[in-house]
């Protein structure tokens, strides 16, 4: 079931940490793409990861949903450490994500993707489930209405039936974020959840973020990189560059920091 | 000229009209095949709906499953063990495949795990015939090879026995598929591994599944085509038949499976006995790909696929 935190104040450091990430360093080959990043997330907050392309902010939230492994350091989620985890074993935990270049079942329909999300909700009797029957049969309605609540949430009503890969980008975004929400996380990870949207797309996406968060007190972390965005909706922010954190505060604090500035329009030399 | 008009379009049909006993026959021998054919197609259909690999060992695997029966019963187990043995050899196979072959290549080309699946297919190959030897076997599962007579039309017990499996093989699998979470799972992993992974859908899991339910469609597959026409190495070579029967019903139905196979037993038998003679016969060897040609000129998802529509 979904906390219903009633957010913490912004950059909140207050309880123990949903999310720790110590220390952790990742490497392919000799690149380091992550080295030593300490990160706290806490319940209710909403943190923007952002950093110039190639800072490692995709690895560190692959790192997080156990798509990659990393080499030293920790990850805690809910106080437990699950840094080995496999991608399923962190679903199952609890951890929704999106992907930066959409992952949906794009042969499957809008309703059918976002099913798939509730998937780790739904106990298994193979012979009931078979004959579509009683217990079974509940279950699936159940679900069903558990997905229908999303599709509102998310006004996508008029698509359900349509086949995943024939909508819009913008659209599938949506799409994936329901998918993510049907399986009520503790924790979502977006990954840029609004590249490639108009501005109104932008706006759209932006207030279902918010929505989510203050509607379920789902803790949210998210990579971004249009900074508007970011200072709109974030309670802190990370910066990343070449792998390494320099910078974690609230956004208007960030913002002004000349580490963060010479990050992104770059040093000058004189 | 309006001879061979006749010859084409008239005279079969007058003769089907003028001895229906006989068409009845035809037709129950046409899906009869149809339906044998339909149950190899099957295995080919499970493994791509899991992971948009065309299995090119499906065939090896039918030959193999049967090899493996045949080679129990020869060393004395009865019917019920060999078959019990089977199955498990099966479903081990599905879990070296799983660990051997498909984990060291997620999230790889398809086109990688089909050669992937040819290698195995090679593998598998000699390795059946190192373990049971290369000679035609006789599979003999207690179901006698003859026919009684219904109202005059002859039908052939062991046809009957394989179309009544085939038709409760079929049955269960479409409902799994359709209605079930797995079911679900299954085509989510087919469309894209990593976004599975992060619904909480563990691969491996449906890998073994899948390749085991194809080892016991292989199983049955074996046993009926190895009952009709003995275990051999031309066992592996149904999986020819099975590709049409594919085109035709499209890759990721399993009722397409069926109907394609349908089609094409109760063509081939029709063609050959009414047409066949106009042609010097030998229709029945080359009906179905000719048929498949068409489709796939005029509908190339077949019959009952999913139409894959890439927007750029």
């Amino acid at each position: 079931m979904m906390a219903t935190a009633l957010g913490t104040p912004a950059g909140g450091a207050s309880g123990p940490a949903l999310l720790s990430v110590e220390d952790v360093t990742v490497r392919f080959g000799a690149v380091a793409a992550l080295s030593g990043v300490s990160v706290d997330v806490h319940r209710g907050e909403i943190v923007a990861i952002i950093g110039p392309n190639g800072a490692g902010k995709t690895t560190l939230l692959n790192v997080i949903s156990g798509f990659y492994h990393p080499r030293s350091g920790r990850i805690l989620f809910q106080g437990r450490d699950r840094t080995h985890l496999k991608p399923f074993d962190v679903a199952a935990l609890g951890i929704a994500r999106t992907f930066q270049n959409v992952a949906l079942f794009k042969g499957m329909s809008v309703l059918d993707n976002i099913m798939t999300g509730r998937l780790l909700k739904m106990r298994g009797s193979f012979l009931l489930e078979a004959v579509y029957w009683g217990p079974a049969r509940r279950q699936e309605l159940e679900h069903r209405a558990a997905v229908e609540r999303v599709i509102d949430f998310l006004e996508i009503q008029a698509i359900r039936k349509t086949p995943a890969g024939r909508l819009p980008y913008g659209l599938q975004k949506r799409v994936e974020l329901a998918r993510a929400l049907a399986a009520e996380p503790h924790l979502l990870l977006l990954d840029e959840p609004m590249a490639g949207m108009n501005v109104e797309e932008k706006e759209d996406m932006s207030r279902f973020i918010l929505d989510v968060h203050d509607e379920f007190g789902t803790t949210i972390v998210l990579i971004e990189h249009d900074m508007s965005v970011v200072m709109d909706i974030s309670d802190r922010v990370v910066v990343l560059d070449y792998g390494r954190k320099i910078a974690d505060g609230p956004p208007e604090i960030v913002r002004k920091d000349q580490v963060v500035m010479d990050a992104y329009l770059g040093v000058a030399h004189d | 000229m309006i001879e061979l008009l006749r010859a084409v379009f008239v005279a079969p049909f007058a003769d089907m009209v003028g001895n229906p006993t006989f068409l009845v026959e035809v037709l129950i021998g046409g899906i009869a095949a149809g339906l044998m054919y339909s149950l190899v197609a099957l295995g080919f259909v499970l493994i791509f709906k899991a992971s948009g690999v065309f299995n090119f060992a499906q065939g090896v695997m039918v030959l193999f499953a049967a090899l493996t029966l045949v080679g129990l019963m020869e060393k004395g187990a009865p019917v019920p063990v060999a078959l019990g043995l089977t199955v498990i050899v099966m479903i081990a196979l599905a879990f070296a495949i799983e660990r051997v072959v498909l984990r060291p290549l997620v999230n790889q080309e398809h086109i990688i795990l089909f050669m992937a699946t040819i290698g195995l297919n090679f593998f598998l190959e000699g390795f059946g015939e190192m373990a049971w030897g290369a000679n035609v076997k006789k599979l003999d599962v207690g179901i006698p090879d003859t026919s009684f007579l219904v109202r005059g039309v002859q039908i052939n017990r062991l046809e009957l026995t394989a179309a009544l499996t085939a038709a409760a093989l079929v049955t269960v699998l479409a409902v799994f598929f359709q209605r079930t979470k797995i079911g679900r799972a299954l085509r989510a992993v087919a469309d894209d591994h990593e976004a599975a992974l992060s619904v909480g859908i563990p691969l491996k899991t449906i890998w073994v599944v899948v390749w085991s339910v194809a080892g016991l469609v292989a199983i049955v597959a074996g046993v009926m085509w190895g009952a009709k026409s003995g275990v051999q190495f031309s066992l592996s070579l149904i999986a020819l038949k099975a590709l049409p029967v594919l085109i035709l019903g499209g890759f990721t139905s399993v009722p397409g499976a069926i109907v394609g196979g349908l089609i094409i037993g109760v063509g081939e038998k029709l063609g050959e006995v009414y047409w066949g003679p106009l042609v010097g016969g030998a229709i029945e060897n080359w009906f179905a790909y000719v048929l498949a040609l068409a489709f796939l000129l005029i509908r190339p998802q077949g019959l009952f696929g999913e139409k894959i529509i890439e927007r750029v």
